[in-house]
């Protein structure tokens, strides 16, 4: 069976965008703080979200909605709400990450599906059947810390349909156990929906460098001329012990487009694409190139090479943890 | 790991000397009418930016002789023209003409431009990000709303556009979007 | 109000693990977290003395939890969690993993690395046998208070991050063996050398966070010298007091002369400055604007 590319839609253009490029799957979420990309200018209304589920569908596509923040105490009701809206408006699936919101929607959605976010970090195959039996998932977007052997030994584990990161940001902690971002700033993922959040980046010449920091903390500095990575915490430039560098990682996004012949055989269902903070154009050209991939792999042919470098973060790009020398 | 490039074109020096002598005050009325014009014909711009509608923005395209700034004036925009930076913008996006306008026809992705430096944001990165991404939402056609301004003369405008566009390798139009599968 | 203090985060020497655990038997605090927290790979060091130390702290009338690993990954690391809920001894689950593998009747706690954010999570959890759950150090200190009162209701009790540095994130890559050029697997413990993780500190010399091994930490130390009577309002039933090398069981003092109502805010902060006058302090997330802030002029 093809692999399905699961494509990433900030706004209802970037969604027709990655729809006519040939996405087989689109996900996005609400303007609010319910999804893990409540950026600036971002994201779906209820009645674009309806208008750009029945576009997706007349061209036969599905759209996921990413539901997978952590519900704020006292404001559950908030989450709720997005979880029937995405149901009213005919979302093909939810994506949840939360133990009570999954539960919630397993008792009072149990028709709609439901997959296991990113953002739940479910690393094995125990925690995944887990997550099945006691929610009713069907299928899991792993963390991005396991190596493609370590993704084929939980396919042989679980019936759970496994969905994995192959191109954009790459978290290096696994995701929604991190709270870097709100130590810095007080916006973190799992509560704001926002890491190393743009309110809080702060940009300034000093000699010939660009200084970025992050609620007041320097990140990096580059020269004139050099690359300037967004100040993301944790792609930062530090003194540790007597060295100075990137001590968490480079500023490099991930790039498994090598590895989709591995993946395939290690029994993963989807391939996902980050970047719901990027542009049409971006989505429209990561999208066309991963389905040429997926199609050219399916009829045997050689897969096409690198023409994403120059979207990549830093413009430079690594498979990550996919190959295990990265840990 | 991977490294590459693209070019991205620069405007023509001989053309930037002319921009020098233009009067600013009739640029502006122009500009202001021009945005107020995409902002009818494209609502939804300005309700995506959200709490950042009163923002002003510097545009300093850095091959030109002049800079821009938008006042989002809640979504009665106003756009100005001047030949230095006047100051009191909330965030500043700086880089050549082109690629400015590829980041409005979607042609650039403004990460992309923003990591290689093609693009500088100054100032209030938020409201610089928030009008990124609802001026990619809108699918703006800078050659076409001239052209449909233009009257009788639409027509000329948009061949002249493509073939400038052809001729200077600058996305002047939203390029076609043609379906793949 | 009770005192417990949390499983350690760092990796030290197999004697100093026992003279710390020794130490405990005397120190004023009700329970004790033990075992591997952050990196299967140190367990085997220090496993052999597990059950003696176990031993010795129940005898001192100590409650004793053992702690899952903060991430399971990798096939041991399963077999690992497996095997916990066989020692007959309440496990704390900090990975999900831990409650798929104990059996269903069996009453747990649940540390602070698993995501309780909100009533229906606590109430799931309660459901399906939790009897304590320290929240996440993120958590405001408005939803401490929601939290603690939907946990009255469900006979849950509720601690909260009392001292120490914050467990920010986890990760499959370790920063240690990362520094030293070194592969995860041919680590070399690296972590070893750094008995309360290895500062880190921006291109502008200012502290900010330490990493762990696979775990990064805040360079800060939290504290809720400042907290305490509105935890104690809001029913928070313990505070949790992180391990570190050297004077915890003194630190362990000064907090219960302080929810004792002995000393108050500031004398707790001398004490602690007394006792290690570089500490930096934080209590943003229960009330600042961020994690790093801090209520207190000093520290």
């Amino acid at each position: 069976m093809v692999m399905e590319i699961v494509c990433p839609a900030g706004t209802p253009a970037a969604l027709r965008a990655a729809v006519k490029a040939g996405a087989h799957t689109v996900y996005c979420g609400f303007a609010d703080e319910t999804n893990a990309r409540n950026f600036p200018g971002l994201n779906f209304s209820r009645a674009e979200m309806t208008e750009g589920i029945a576009f997706a569908h007349s061209h036969g596509s599905k759209v996921l909605v990413a539901i997978n923040t952590f519900p704020r105490a006292g404001a559950e009701t908030i989450w709720h709400s997005a979880v029937s809206d995405a149901h009213a408006a005919g979302a093909d699936a939810v994506i949840l990450a939360d133990v009570g919101l999954l539960a919630y929607a397993a008792e009072d959605h149990s028709d709609l599906r439901r997959h296991l976010s990113v953002q739940a970090a479910a690393a094995n195959a125990d925690v995944i059947n887990f997550y099945a039996e006691a929610f009713g998932v069907k299928r899991v977007v792993l963390p991005r810390v396991l190596s493609v052997q370590e993704i084929a030994a939980i396919n042989a584990d679980t019936d759970v349909e496994t969905e994995v990161f192959v191109f954009g940001g790459l978290c290096v902690m696994a995701e929604g156990r991190c709270s870097l971002s709100s130590y810095a700033t007080g916006l973190s993922p799992n509560m704001n929906g926002v890491c190393s959040p743009a309110t809080h980046v702060e940009y300034t010449q000093e000699g010939g460098d660009l200084a970025a920091r992050l609620g007041g903390y320097t990140i990096h500095r580059v020269a004139d001329g050099e690359p300037a990575p967004y100040p993301t915490l944790c792609k930062g430039c530090f003194h540790a012990g007597k060295k100075t560098g990137h001590v968490f990682e480079d500023a490099v996004s991930l790039n498994a487009e090598q590895l989709l012949p591995q993946l395939r055989d290690a029994g993963v269902t989807a391939l996902k694409i980050e970047g719901r903070q990027r542009s049409r154009s971006y989505v429209s050209q990561v999208v066309k190139n991963f389905r040429a991939a997926v199609d050219a792999l399916e009829a045997g042919r050689t897969l096409p090479e690198g023409m994403l470098a120059r979207l990549a973060e830093g413009q430079a790009s690594t498979t990550g943890a996919y190959r295990k020398t990265w840990r | 790991m991977q490294q590459s490039n693209i070019q991205i074109p620069t405007f023509p020096r001989s053309a930037a000397l002319a921009l020098r002598v233009l009067p600013l005050l009739p640029i502006s009325a122009s500009l202001t009418a021009f945005s107020r014009r995409i902002t009818k014909r494209s609502p939804g711009l300005f309700r995506r930016l959200g709490e950042y509608d009163r923002k002003r923005f510097i545009l300093d395209p850095t091959d030109l002789p002049i800079l821009l700034r938008l006042d989002a004036n809640g979504g009665i925009p106003i756009t100005t023209a001047h030949r230095k930076d006047p100051g009191d913008g909330d965030a500043k996006i700086a880089g050549s003409l082109a690629a400015l306008l590829g980041l409005v026809h979607g042609a650039y992705d403004g990460d992309a431009l923003f990591f290689s430096r093609d693009l500088v944001i100054e100032g209030d990165t938020a409201a610089a990000l928030a009008l990124r991404n609802a001026i990619d939402d809108a699918e703006l056609d800078l050659a076409e709303e001239i052209a449909a301004f233009s009257g009788p003369l639409a027509r000329p405008v948009r061949r002249l556009a493509a073939l400038a566009q052809r001729i200077t390798g600058v996305a002047l139009m939203r390029p076609e979007e043609a379906m793949s599968w | 109000m009770e005192l417990t203090v949390g499983a350690n985060q760092f990796f030290w020497k197999p004697e100093q693990w026992a003279a710390f655990y020794g130490d405990l038997c005397t120190a004023p605090v009700d329970r004790v977290v033990l075992g591997e927290l952050v990196c299967s790979k140190r367990l085997p060091f220090y496993q052999d003395q597990l059950p003696t130390a176990i031993e010795r702290l129940m005898q001192a009338g100590k409650k004793v939890t053992l702690t899952s690993l903060a991430l399971v990954t990798l096939k041991r690391e399963r077999k690992m969690t497996s095997e916990l809920a066989a020692m007959n001894i309440e496990v704390e689950v900090n990975d999900l993993t831990a409650l798929a593998v104990l059996p269903k009747d069996v009453p747990f706690s649940v540390g602070p690395l698993v995501n309780v954010y909100n009533e229906t999570t606590l109430a799931w959890l309660a459901g399906r046998g939790a009897t304590r759950v320290c929240l996440p150090p993120e958590l405001p200190l408005a939803s401490v208070a929601v939290l603690t009162r939907a946990a009255n209701d469900l006979g849950l009790e509720i601690e909260v991050w009392g001292h120490g540095r914050l467990p920010l994130a986890i990760s499959g890559r370790c920063y240690h063996a990362r520094l030293h050029g070194r592969t995860k697997d041919n680590c070399q413990f690296a972590c070893e050398d750094d008995a309360d993780g290895l500062a880190v500190e921006t291109l502008d010399n200012q502290p900010f966070l330490a990493i762990n091994g696979v775990q990064t930490l805040s360079a800060s130390h939290a504290s809720t010298a400042y907290q305490i009577e509105a935890l104690q309002d809001a029913g928070v039933s313990a505070l949790r007091l992180s391990p570190q090398s050297t004077g915890f069981v003194a630190l362990c003092d000064l907090y219960r002369n302080r929810i004792m109502g002995k000393t108050d805010a500031t004398e707790l902060v001398a004490g602690i400055v007394a006792q290690n006058p570089d500490c930096q302090l934080s209590d943003g997330f229960l009330t600042g604007s961020r994690g790093s802030d801090w209520s207190g002029s000093s520290g």
